[in-house]
């Protein structure tokens, strides 16, 4: 799974820098002095375990949400992020765990949503075609672009929500578990895309709870627990040391599983 | 990226959105047939219902009293068409966001009390009292959308509070005399109750729409074709121009035997199509349905969500101030009765009944004049019967749960089809 030549690439220029960023919603705080700096050509992978601030991050540099406190470096200028456009029209698309799709519009409606081409003479022919390339540069599988987004299953929403992220060419892609929903050749594709999408030199941060697609694609490994950073590792970091520093402990459920595993394995040996 | 498509890979170019084997798509006019059944089957109804319940309507009321067919019956018809269609078309914009104006009545009352008081008795020029009669229900219509997108009022409590607020407004303009006729042979009274379309410009124009679907139709062809997407057959938009091109040249032809095509109904379907073409090929039209559908998902998508509402509100209650002028130049007069009573309902109702759905997201400006053709229609058809406006409002407020009961089951139909 890793990958020596790869695990120590050397990062492209400072693409986006956070420093002390803090979000409280009422008494909870979320985000605590958050500190990150992602750079062109760089996966960037976001874990931690639920309730870890790991949405909420993504969602501050998407616009949806305003930091309580801090300060965002993008492209080298401090910028506020204060509505989703602002952030689109930076350079900054996002894939978001719900997928935020209008169900009653179709696919191609979705994925040129707010940035329609022609505002007093919608030019649909141009945004079908362009659709359908998107969405064929991938071989995704969608029967129809003009069909209702209801009518699709939730790998091929993940898909349509993929696409219409690259629609803009950002410069810094961010995607929430994006492979949650997706069947194993699609998570395949997801991850082949992320490479592209990096090698073309942007920037992705990705959000995933699976630790081996998180290995397979990602530079770094920043890892979040309780709103705060918890520590950078690379792909090259033992299982160990990353679960322990998700869960905040050495000893912790997962490693408490494994040792009982391990003592289960031995008894039917020695049994034998 | 690849540089190559699939379809460039592929030896045999095969049209962009053919290449899924799974999906059925209609071919010929049998496909079509069968195509436009099964849409009909999961729910996807459009305007069917209301075209059925019209027709189911007319033949009641023609059976019980011929002179209901009658084409002066129809011209006088569509004079009261218009005013409160005007109303709803402003109805099915915020309809379509899921909201819901509650006092358009009243405002259409206080838009006709103000172009009284300033014209007739102010003796300010009708233009002028028209323009501040219209800017102030689009002032009312931002006062709204502030209550909702910064103090987070709900738009059902805002205009219910605008109901009774503007009705005292009205009852304050009109002041002790209650009511200001409006003079006779003055072109605003004109416009209201004779004028109409001379007969060969009527023709005329019924010819337009054919002509536009026609261009229009064979431009985005070619375009489609160049793209390598499919593309209807000549034939299908053919049929369609001409379908299309004799109905309304006969429905011309026979008001034209009465008295003729009332301008203000022109004035009327000229601003249906003008909201059609909004909300169906701009980007403002694009996120009024996006935010009725899914307000959080359109903000993310980077659309001013507030200016989509407040667009929706004062649209809202221009038009009911236009409508209420309208109305105002229909009666000859502006009263305290003006924009009470069934004003409010109708044109909510009739929004409904044409098949803009209460729940957001789905709605044409078309649904505005179906559903108030239906509620006049009724209106139209008790009168001559000579039956008493108890029994009016019992027979719409029935018209009106039928339709909002259809609205829900294929609602229902569509989720279980797949369908939003």
């Amino acid at each position: 799974m890793t990958d020596a030549t790869r695990t120590r690439r050397a990062p492209g220029e400072l693409v986006l820098s956070l420093r002390g960023v803090s979000k409280r919603f009422g008494a909870v705080s979320a985000l605590t002095d958050i500190d990150l700096d992602v750079h062109a050509s760089e996966v960037v992978a976001l874990v931690g375990d639920n309730g870890a601030g790991k949405s909420t991050l993504v969602k501050v540099l998407a616009g949806v949400h305003q930091p309580t406190a801090g300060t965002i470096t993008f492209g080298g200028k401090p910028v506020t992020l204060g509505d989703p456009g602002a952030a689109l029209d930076l350079g900054i698309a996002t894939v978001f765990q719900d997928l935020a799709l209008c169900e009653n519009l179709d696919v191609v409606a979705n994925i040129y949503l707010g940035r329609e081409l022609a505002p007093l003479r919608l030019d649909e022919v141009a945004m079908e075609v362009k659709a359908w390339t998107l969405l064929n540069e991938w071989s995704a599988r969608i029967p129809d672009v003009r069909d209702v987004v209801a009518s699709l299953s939730g790998g091929q929403r993940q898909t349509v929500a993929i696409a219409r992220s690259l629609l803009l060419d950002p410069k810094l892609i961010m995607l929430d578990e994006p492979t949650a929903a997706l069947g194993v050749a699609q998570t395949a594709e997801v991850l082949n895309l992320i490479e592209r999408v990096r090698d073309r030199g942007h920037a992705v941060i990705m959000i995933s709870h699976n630790m081996e697609d998180v290995r397979a694609v990602a530079d770094r490994i920043v890892v979040l627990r309780l709103g705060r950073n918890n520590g950078v590792f690379y792909p090259d970091s033992s299982n160990q040391e990353l679960v322990a520093a998700i869960t905040g402990a050495t000893e912790n459920a997962v490693s408490r599983r494994a040792t009982r595993i391990q003592e289960q394995n031995i008894q039917a040996q020695d049994a034998r | 990226m690849r540089t190559t498509t699939q379809s460039a890979a592929t030896p045999e170019p095969k049209l962009l959105d053919r290449s899924d084997v799974r999906v059925k798509h209609a071919e010929g006019f049998g496909g079509a047939v069968s195509a436009f059944v099964d849409r009909i089957r999961s729910g996807d109804l459009g305007a069917l219902p209301v075209i059925v319940g019209l027709i189911i309507i007319w033949t009641v009321f023609a059976s019980l009293n011929p002179v209901f067919l009658s084409a002066d019956n129809l011209v006088n018809l569509l004079f009261d068409c218009s005013t409160t269609g005007v109303i709803a078309l402003g109805i099915v914009c915020v309809l379509m966001l899921g909201q819901i104006d509650l006092s358009v009545g009243s405002m259409s009352g206080f838009a006709s009390a103000l172009v009284g008081m300033l014209w007739v008795n102010q003796d300010w020029p009708l233009p002028a009292a028209i323009v501040v009669a219209l800017g102030v229900g689009c002032l009312i219509g931002a006062l709204y959308a502030f209550l909702f997108n910064r103090l987070g009022m709900p738009s059902f409590v805002a205009t219910l509070s605008g109901l009774l607020a503007i009705l005292g407004l009205q009852l304050y303009v009109l002041g002790s005399s209650g009511s200001i006729n409006l003079p006779y042979g003055s072109a605003m009274v004109d416009f209201g109750q004779l004028m109409v379309i001379p007969a060969l410009v009527s023709h005329l124009l019924a010819l337009v729409p054919g002509v536009v679907i026609l261009l229009v139709g064979l431009r985005t062809r070619t375009r489609r074709q160049a793209v390598h997407l499919s593309a209807p057959s000549v034939a299908s938009v053919v049929s369609r121009v001409i379908a299309i091109t004799v109905l309304l040249e006969v429905v011309v032809a026979y008001l034209n035997r009465g008295r003729g095509v009332p301008l203000m109904f022109g004035l009327f379907v000229a601003l249906a199509v003008a909201m059609d073409y909004a909300l169906r090929r701009t980007r403002w039209g694009r996120s009024m349905h996006a935010v009725g559908g899914n307000r959080e998902a359109a903000r993310r998508a980077g659309i001013h969500v507030d200016i989509i509402f407040t667009s929706a509100f004062v649209l809202c209650a221009g038009l009911a101030a236009l409508g209420g002028v309208l109305s105002a130049a229909r009666l000859a007069s502006a009263s305290q009765q003006a924009g009470t009573g069934d004003v409010n309902l109708n044109a909510i109702a009739a929004a409904v009944i044409g098949g803009t759905s209460l729940f957001g997201g789905r709605g044409s400006a078309y649904s505005a004049v179906l559903g108030i053709i239906v509620i006049q229609s009724i209106a139209s058809g008790l009168t001559l019967l000579n039956l008493s406006s108890s029994l009016r409002f019992m027979i719409t407020g029935a018209v009106l749960a039928v339709a909002v009961i259809v609205d829900s089951l294929a609602r229902q139909s569509r989720m279980s089809h797949g369908r939003s």
